[in-house]
């Protein structure tokens, strides 16, 4: 039809033509990629783009120009010259006759159905669907399939799309879904009705355009359309996944993801996503005050009766006999202002964040992070775990090194043996294997010397053994040996929270001689502590404060077994309720917001630091968000305006320090993955699903 | 529009469940199966899914329980969702326990011309079958019986026919019959057993891959 010859598209490229508009695609591309790239919409149900292409819900139909047929454009490759009609009737027809289909088995329930509001099908159904049916036979009724605690199925409203099988075996690793019969009996689910043991199972939800499989624990309790989205991070792991929390009437209602590519993708796991009744379940209040003497009760009191306690309390108390623990779920803004309240204002260098006594080695930063940045993670043609199970402990990392495990890159293992969900080769127990792979002499030695761009990781709990140092040094030479280049650096630090690392960077450990957490519990326990600060749970149990007869101060969200036996209660945000900088595993800060505002009477934990500093000591020199931010930054640059959501560059000086390495198995720092902080303990969903997958053992008294 | 009526509306899947029969492969299938692996290459030892269904199912009773499919998948390094979703796609796999000969008469269009209603028909008198089910199934009282109505077998030439297949795999086929010499075949099965049945193929060969068929 055209007589005009066609400009010569760039190399390996494309010339296509969508809806009359001159597109260029690479070589290889869909016509769903060149309809994207001419900004025209093509509707989709089993098409997407993480997942590989099904090309099984026909709903994705064009008209090409030649072509006898309407082709589906998500699997159909562009050619050069290729002319595309989205819009054309004979598209828009074929596209009503895959949804005429489509909607003779789906029930009409939608009122009832909790993807109502944002459901693929019903948005398209405006759009494609016909207010009647040649079809006049019996409908067909699927059972609902018990597939766990986290997803909620409806089967009869399934179409097929096979989104969910090819998430579960190409992304998440745990193959459990399928599609069971044929023709219509095919269904999709586990077939022998078991639950799902994928740690990323809830981005079934997002992923099923349908109502078939709806998030269990957020069931009938709120509309779409009903709630407020906030943009914010995820804290629960070193990852810092983006995320949207929704809430309705000052209730987070649920946590969904959002897209990041350098982090999260668009997944999430499921120990943030369904973990969010705890910010609203069992949470201090109001100030609490153990009114009498001894053995008295924890009353409801105001913020200036607990101050004037807590004064009562350091007054006249030696500084080296007051102490503060802090937990590892707090932001930059909390642990920056309870630090200067412990130094500060109380003038006492007791004061730590490293529950289980990780070593920290202050002076080089690239000592705790990730060097490697996530996302080219994907580049890693080699990888060994040291300690470290990233299939808990960082579960959207993990899909990473599936990633490159099925590129071909082998994955070595110093430590526990698991179920990473790929294959790997297992050296040895303890670290005494980093020696031998120093000496370079085993055929994983050789392999990671030959590989280009190994990546080392180093899990959080190798830093709390007492040969920890001597750990991270013998990882850190031997990255030195072969995983570094001037484009590459393989050698990372897995921690088990962005807050443990936020942390860190602000310093929230003993200086000048200070006493370190197992320390000062000791001295706790034996009286020689008077006034003990406790800024969270700290993974502690009653057992280990047992014997005190200090004042204990307790400051967190709530009300756990450590806040029934403090003598000064005060309520503080959880990570929802308020603006704070955390640094995830890479080094990289990003700012999370305020979903909600804190219940009742609780503050921001840094007002509490501010308030509370003028009443016992010295006042701390911040009265706004803004001047404590300012404060943070010149402490430590990376938290600065300009550097947020980036990485800046940590120059390596070599880490660790020389030491003997012990004998004893390395463990990895996640037990059960789905009570794995305060805030996942405090969640009755997740002690659903932990009991799910393996009961918690209980430690022995 | 005609209305849609309840009875209409087939509810499909209720969802099986492992018996807990613990089920493990006579040393002759184990020769077999090492047989059936070498066919494949060693990476690709997933095609050898359906042999192996196969002969699960003429080593346990003529059927796939649940366990019998596992096993399959334990034996390949599978997991067990690939093995469940390729044994119940085809329906030469049964799903549900069959009688001692599981007899399978072809109802599809060269053998209904043929007279296959009238072969149908024969057996359920013969063996006392009633009603078949929504699978085109029905069982004898006395469990000797599984009458299946099944589509094209491949032996058009003698139509009508059907197939006998005793619980360990050995098969017959029957071709060019009447009504009379079908009940006559029945009782045979019936008085005379398994050793009527000619073993095509035989035991030992996959009978996908071997033996020659009668017709």
């Amino acid at each position: 039809m055209t007589t005009t010859p066609l400009p010569p598209a760039p190399e390996g490229m494309l010339n296509v033509y969508v809806d009359g508009r001159l597109v260029h695609v690479r070589k290889g591309a869909t016509v769903m990629d060149a309809c994207k790239a001419a900004e025209q919409e093509v509707p989709h149900f089993c098409y997407h783009k993480r997942l590989s292409v099904a090309g099984n819900c026909r709903m994705c139909m064009v008209e090409i120009e030649g072509f006898p047929k309407p082709v589906a454009s998500c699997h159909w490759p562009a050619a050069e010259g290729m002319k595309v009609r989205t819009d054309s009737e004979t598209a828009t027809t074929a596209r009503k006759g895959t949804m005429e289909f489509l909607l003779i088995n789906h029930p009409l329930d939608c009122p009832i159905c909790d993807q109502g509001g944002e459901c693929t099908l019903q948005d398209l159904s405006v759009a494609y669907g016909g207010d009647r049916s040649h079809f006049h036979e019996g409908k067909r009724a699927v059972d609902d399939k018990d597939i766990g605690a986290k997803i909620k199925t409806v089967m009869t409203r399934c179409i097929h799309c096979t989104r969910c099988i090819r998430f579960a075996t190409e992304i998440a690793g745990v193959q459990e879904m399928g599609a069971t019969g044929r023709g219509e009996a095919m269904q999709v689910g586990t077939y022998v009705e078991s639950a799902l043991t994928s740690e990323l199972a809830g981005n079934m939800i997002d992923l099923c355009p349908v109502g078939a499989l709806t998030n269990r624990p957020f069931a009938y309790t709120a509309r779409p359309w009903e709630l407020v989205g906030t943009d914010t991070i995820d804290v629960l792991d070193a990852v810092g996944g983006h995320i949207r929390l929704d809430a309705r009437a000052g209730k987070v209602m649920r946590a969904v993801p959002r897209e990041c590519d350098a982090i999260n993708e668009e997944w999430m796991t499921d120990a943030a996503r369904f973990s969010t009744d705890a910010l609203s379940s069992n949470r201090l209040t109001a100030p609490q005050l153990r009114k009498g003497r001894g053995k008295g009760k924890l009353e409801n009191t105001g913020w200036a009766e607990a101050f004037a306690a807590i004064k009562e309390a350091v007054r006249g108390v030696r500084k080296t006999r007051l102490a503060g623990l802090m937990d590892n779920l707090h932001s930059a803004e909390d642990g920056y202002a309870f630090r200067a309240f412990m130094q500060d204002a109380l003038g006492s260098d007791n004061v730590d964040s490293r529950m289980a006594g990780n070593l920290v080695d202050s002076k080089s930063h690239a000592a705790g992070i990730c060097n490697t940045p996530f996302k080219r993670w994907d580049d890693a043609d080699a990888v060994l775990l040291v300690g470290c199970n990233p299939r808990l402990e960082a579960p959207l990392l993990n899909i990473r090194l599936r990633r490159v495990v099925k590129k071909g890159a082998p994955v070595f293992v110093v430590g526990e043996v698991a179920d990473l969900t790929y294959p790997v080769t297992h050296l040895g127990d303890t670290a005494k294997e980093l020696e031998t792979l120093l000496d370079g002499k085993t055929a994983a030695a050789k392999a990671l010397a030959k590989a280009e761009r190994p990546l080392i990781v180093v899990g959080g709990a190798v830093l709390a053994r007492p040969d920890g140092r001597a750990i991270v040094r013998a990882a850190g030479e031997l990255a030195e040996k072969v995983a570094m280049t001037d484009s590459w650096n393989g050698f990372n630090v897995l921690h088990d929270t962005c807050g443990r690392i936020t942390a860190l960077d602000m310093a929230v450990h003993p200086a000048h001689g200070g006493m370190a957490t197992a320390e000062i519990l000791e001295n706790w326990r034996e009286n020689h502590v008077d006034v003990l600060f406790l800024y969270g749970d700290c993974d502690l149990t009653p057992a280990d404060l047992a014997g005190g007869r200090g004042t204990l101060v307790y400051i967190g969200t709530h009300a756990t077994p450590l806040a029934a036996m403090a003598d000064v209660v005060l309520p503080a945000a959880a990570w929802s309720e308020k603006e704070g900088l955390f640094a995830n595993a890479e080094g990289r800060v990003q700012a999370t917001r305020a979903a909600v505002p804190p219940p009742l009477s609780a503050k921001e934990d840094w007002k509490i630091f501010r308030a509370l500093s003028e009443q016992v000591g010295d006042k701390l020199p911040f009265d706004t968000l803004a001047q404590l931010r300012a404060a943070i930054a010149e402490f430590c640059p990376a938290y600065a305006p300009e550097a947020i959501g980036t990485i800046l560059p940590a120059p390596w000086q070599g880490v660790g320090k020389k030491g003997k390495l012990t004998a004893k198995p390395l463990a990895s720092s996640v037990g059960a993955y789905y009570l794995r902080t305060a805030h996942h303990r405090e969640s009755a969903w997740m002690k659903t699903m932990q009991a799910e997958v393996a009961p918690v053992q209980e430690e022995a008294a | 529009m005609p209305t849609i009526r309840i009875d209409d509306t087939a509810a499909v899947g209720q969802t099986p469940k492992p018996l807990g029969l613990d089920l493990a492969w006579s040393k002759q299938a184990k020769a077999a199966i090492k047989d059936i692996l070498a066919r494949y290459p060693k990476e690709r030892s997933r095609s050898a899914t359906i042999p192996l269904l196969h002969l699960a199912q003429r080593e346990f009773g003529g059927w796939l329980s649940v366990d019998a499919m596992q096993l399959v998948a334990d034996t390949l390094n599978l997991p067990y969702i690939r093995v469940y979703e390729v044994a119940t796609f085809y329906t030469m796999f049964n799903l549900k326990p069959v009688g001692k000969y599981h007899v399978q008469v072809c109802t599809n269009c060269a053998c209904m011309v043929r007279g296959s209603d009238a072969i149908v028909q024969a057996v359920k008198e013969q063996a006392k079958i009633g009603e078949l089910d929504d699978h085109h199934q029905g069982h004898s009282p006395c469990g000797t019986f599984t009458l299946t109505e099944v589509e094209c077998l491949g032996a058009c030439v003698g139509a009508p026919m059907m197939q006998v297949t005793a619980q360990n795999g050995a098969s017959h086929y029957y071709t060019k019959l009447d009504a009379k010499q079908t009940k006559q075949i029945l009782k045979d099965l019936k008085s005379k057993g398994v050793s009527e049945l000619v073993d095509t193929p035989p035991a030992d060969v996959d009978p996908i891959s071997g033996g020659g068929y009668t017709s």
